[in-house]
């Protein structure tokens, strides 16, 4: 007998790589489920990518629209679930939500920046049958991590990862980098070590939302990632068989696209706070989407059925130089909120990919992050942070 | 392959984070980990059944097999795997 495990699915802009992706095949079924619980959270982030007119959301789904919303997708397939927001622990029903979903048998992971948790809650929600907990970190160092985060957060978070790993889970730990960060991926890793971690996510900004917002302020310049790359494969080869680490190279300095979300709904399903439902958590800000709400209709409806599911299904939406490309099926073209935010035009070509016309607009991300790094601290513009007030001022509440 | 890490007396279990389940949507095992699933052949699935549900030694995990698939001559293929998945951080050994 042969006995090789086969297909792996990563999620997406989970790093680890993901092959075995057919989109040219009938439709395929959601295997992530993310869910949104909420927009509410007590950091700031500035390369958050919820979206900048947050604020306007008032009605979150019920418990039992959540619990419905859970059975439905894993009627259909779906074995992993996110629980994210916002800050998906300021939902008073957070452990009704987890039991749930491990009764439903999802694996639960619950994406969390640690801020609400407490030893005696992660313990709980390993009962409830939580599988995973990611803390996500902002920086190595007390005072850069609370300046990011924009509050007194750092200790509380070194605690809570101790606590996640004392309670039986797999410690995976999410970094965040940028400009202003990135140089100190040495002490994130020895941080990483410190607290016996046994994942390390090294995740790049991704320009969304907040993180658009402050793209000159977070792009990174090539010699740093250059230095990071190199400090990522020296720990890399030192704990081996100890820690994993996973890290990648951001897209702006890549060749060729990411394959976004796997491609358009071909896993990939988000459900916002206020249950519409998304094939990617950015794909809100898009121009002429339908945005079909899980209180109106079925999943299953939305992600067989709906305009927005079906937009950028497969190959045939896709202008040249994509439509003739022999790596479409490698990469789909790339990411589509990329593409609009940076063309106007959603269906072009991922500008990242070099053979793309409108690479040069990429080229000049990066010089402006380039001109910005240089600037002196007074001349420098300051970071917005993701909160209500910057929020309600964007979208003109 | 490096150094052989499981003989016969060697109990393999499922790495930490690790879960496997039947997926009737797949119509196979699988294993789910930390944002991640893989899809598990039939032979594969039969072995980390007895690898999850159960610790016993690999000779124990061999003779199980053997009585569930008329006495098959299967000892190196679970070797082969278990050394694979091993490699893959999906067991370890206790």
């Amino acid at each position: 007998m042969t006995t090789t495990g086969s297909e792996q699915n990563k999620a997406p802009g989970s790093t680890g790589g993901a092959v075995g992706v057919n989109a040219n095949e009938s439709i395929r079924q959601p295997l992530w489920l993310l869910a949104e619980l909420t927009y509410a959270c007590p950091l700031q982030c500035p390369y958050c990518s919820n979206p900048m007119d947050y604020a306007k959301i008032k009605s979150e789904l019920s418990t039992e629209e959540w619990i419905d919303v859970f059975k439905q997708a894993r009627a259909m397939g779906a074995t992993q679930l996110g629980l994210s927001g916002g800050e998906p622990l300021t939902r008073p029903d957070i452990l009704e939500l987890i039991q749930e979903a491990r009764n439903l048998g999802f694996y639960t992971n619950l994406i969390t920046s640690g801020i609400g948790l407490d030893a005696s809650k992660a313990q709980a929600f390993k009962d409830a049958g939580l599988d995973h907990i990611q803390v996500s970190f902002q920086a190595s160092s007390a005072d850069l991590n609370n300046l990011i985060a924009g509050t007194d957060a750092f200790q509380h978070k070194i605690d809570m990862a101790r606590a996640v790993k004392a309670a039986g889970y797999p410690m995976v730990l999410c970094f965040v980098t940028h400009r202003q960060n990135i140089d100190q991926l040495d002490e994130i890793l020895d941080l990483a070590i410190n607290l016996d971690a046994d994942y390390v996510e090294l995740a790049t900004t991704q320009y969304y939302g907040w993180a658009m917002h402050n793209q000159d302020q977070l792009m990174p310049l090539k010699e740093q990632l250059e230095r990071a790359e190199a400090t990522a494969h020296r720990y890399q080869e030192e704990q081996k068989g100890n820690m994993k680490i996973y890290y990648v190279v951001p897209d702006y300095f890549e060749e060729r696209p990411k394959a976004c979300m796997n491609g358009w709904g071909n896993v990939f399903l988000t459900v916002t706070p206020d249950g519409t439902a998304l094939p990617c958590h950015a794909a809100r800000e898009l121009p002429g989407m339908e945005l079909p709400n899980v209180r109106d209709m079925s999943i299953r409806e939305i992600w067989e059925g709906s305009n927005d599911f079906n937009r950028f299904r497969g190959f045939d939406w896709m202008k040249e130089p994509c439509r003739s490309c022999d790596e479409k099926e490698k990469d789909f073209g790339g990411c589509r909120c990329q593409a609009y935010m940076l063309t106007g035009d959603p269906a072009m070509a991922d500008p990242v990919c070099t053979k793309s016309p409108d690479r040069h607009l990429v080229d000049e991300a990066i010089q402006r992050g380039r001109d910005e790094a240089n600037k002196t601290a007074q001349e420098a513009k300051p970071l917005v942070f993701r909160n209500p007030k910057n929020s309600k001022e964007i979208s003109g509440l | 392959m490096t150094d052989k890490t499981f003989n016969a007396d060697s109990v393999p279990v499922l790495a930490l984070g690790y879960r496997f389940q039947w997926e009737p949507a797949q119509d196979c095992y699988v294993l789910l980990y930390p944002e991640g699933m893989v899809k598990l052949n039939p032979a594969a699935g039969e072995i980390l059944k007895r690898v999850s549900e159960k610790k016993q030694t690999v000779d124990e995990l061999i003779a199980d097999l053997k009585a569930a698939f008329n006495g098959a001559d299967l000892d190196d293929d679970v070797y082969q795997f278990l050394e694979e998945a091993h490699d893959n951080d999906w067991i370890r050994a206790e």
